[in-house]
């Protein structure tokens, strides 16, 4: 019984230390929004639709995508190339591409069904909005990056 | 002196002391906040004020704006009345506590406690035993199971260690032959009380926690258990003053322990003696109760019962016997 109380006392000081200590270290906190994190290499955010070195858009308008998803939450119209109107190398390019981001669980299966690699999952992830119609992200103005060359 | 101006001095020092508790209750959230997230190698709240000093007030704020819901089926004048006495008491105790010496205002010679009762420490822990109805009342009051086995819980264990925590100052009170605080601290001027009772400062330290529900004994209001005990179904005002008595009382008792142990509002050796003192040793203990709060897991409730009666109690005893043998030998 008195081995019991000495030992007890004893783990009692080592805890007591341990939080003191805790006091002099530096707080491990990233203060968000000031300070943000850099994510994993394959971490799974916002889409964005690449490009070629050249300029010209990967995709190819051709619903693999949209088949794989499985929140059907990609539309995907095609459109005819032509040689004075030319979007991307080949015959069709994505004449409307919309990402529903409500239904989107950004699982990667768009990403991993692409034949040209055009849709990847990007590291944003601060994604929030005020107004249900604008999760709806249409083609040019939120997904693709604009004139920033497909190497990312 | 007059009585109007007795009356007048009374009020003034009761407004005074009103403010400290209130200002020190809400600092005293903010103090555990950012000590207990210092401890966790965190920052504490730092967005509200530098230094997060404004979050009591948002607190606060926030509180007051709450849903004040009262449970159906349940008591409605003894569900109000519950959180009331609970706060007046924890307030009601703190009437007695010398803060300095007395100062001089006009000629007039102003101690610096608001009544200096004959039998002061037995005042003390009378006002702490009454704030046990505020509990017992509020769990029964609301109409819950939980919350009634939170209270049950909470106001054994709050009788139980009021045995301890009175037979610890019994040492004290046999050295210095009074029951009013003044002369206890006056008696501490050549050497602080938890020299010559060590074991006794202990033991009333340790009793002190059980009796305000915190730190490793707050089985009955710990949020994996019974929900939130006795005040599970308060909210709003109601529950803010839950939350102020239990702060209130941490003060009281944290001022009763300076009192009598630490010597009061003296300094070291004597060293510029004042009310700073008096507050910077509040201060400290309440850092203890902070830091025991981070570091420590709960005790089981049969565990915590069985050390208040089986151990606490024999060992206050024996510091007494000891005490009594100390003083026929030593006078």
């Amino acid at each position: 019984m008195s081995s019991d109380i000495g030992e007890d006392i004893v783990s009692l000081a080592k805890g007591l230390w341990t939080t003191s200590k805790h006091l002099f270290q530096k707080p491990v906190t990233v203060e968000y929004p000031e300070h943000k994190r850099a994510m994993p290499p394959r971490f799974k955010g916002r889409h964005r639709l690449m490009r070629y070195d050249n300029g010209l858009e990967r995709c190819i308008g051709c619903s693999l995508c949209a088949a794989a998803c499985p929140s059907q939450a990609i539309y995907v119209e095609a459109g005819e190339n032509t040689d004075d109107e030319r979007y991307s190398p080949g015959e069709r390019y994505a004449k409307r591409y919309e990402i529903n981001m409500l239904r989107c669980i950004f699982c990667g299966y768009c990403q991993e069904a692409c034949p040209t690699q055009a849709i990847v999952l990007g590291h944003d992830f601060e994604l929030a909005d005020y107004e249900r119609p604008d999760f709806i992200y249409p083609k040019e103005r939120l997904l693709v990056p604009l004139e920033v060359k497909a190497k990312e | 002196m007059s009585t109007p101006l007795l009356l007048l001095i009374a009020l003034i020092k009761s407004v005074i002391i009103m403010a400290i508790l209130l200002t020190g209750f809400a600092y005293a959230t903010l103090l555990e906040r950012k000590l207990v997230a210092g401890m966790q190698v965190r920052f504490g709240p730092n967005r509200v004020g530098p230094w997060g000093m404004l979050q009591p007030l948002a607190d606060g704020i926030k509180l007051a704006f709450k849903e004040d819901s009262t449970p159906q089926g349940a008591d409605r004048f003894v569900f109000a009345l519950a959180p009331l006495i609970s706060v007046v008491m924890a307030m009601t105790a703190f009437a007695v506590v010398p803060i300095g010496d007395s100062v001089t205002i006009l000629g007039q010679v102003i101690p610096l406690e608001l009544a200096n009762v004959n039998v002061g420490l037995l005042y003390v822990l009378g006002a702490t035993a009454l704030g046990v109805y505020g509990i017992v009342l509020a769990g029964w009051s609301s109409n819950n199971k939980y919350s009634l086995l939170g209270s049950v819980r909470s106001s054994a264990q709050m009788i139980s260690y009021e045995l301890s925590l009175g037979l610890s100052l019994v040492g004290v009170l046999m050295i210095t032959g009074s029951l009013q605080l003044p002369d206890i601290v006056k008696a501490q001027t050549s050497v602080w009380f938890i020299f010559v009772q060590p074991l006794g400062f202990i033991i009333y330290f340790v009793s002190a926690i059980a009796e305000t529900n915190r730190a490793p004994f707050d089985l009955p209001e710990a949020e994996t258990e019974l929900v939130a005990g006795y005040h599970t179904e308060y909210s709003g005002m109601r529950f803010a003053m839950f939350y102020m008595a239990e702060y209130i009382n941490m003060l009281t008792v944290s001022s009763i322990a300076t009192t009598i142990f630490l010597g009061g509002w003296h300094g070291p050796f004597n060293f510029v003696s004042g009310p700073w003192w008096f507050f910077l040793k509040v201060f400290i203990l309440m850092c203890v109760y902070v830091w025991l709060r981070a570091t420590l897991p709960r005790l089981r409730y049969d565990r915590l019962m069985n050390f208040g009666w089986r151990i606490l109690l024999p060992a206050a005893l024996l510091n007494v016997v000891l005490t009594a043998g100390g003083i026929l030998i030593f006078t």
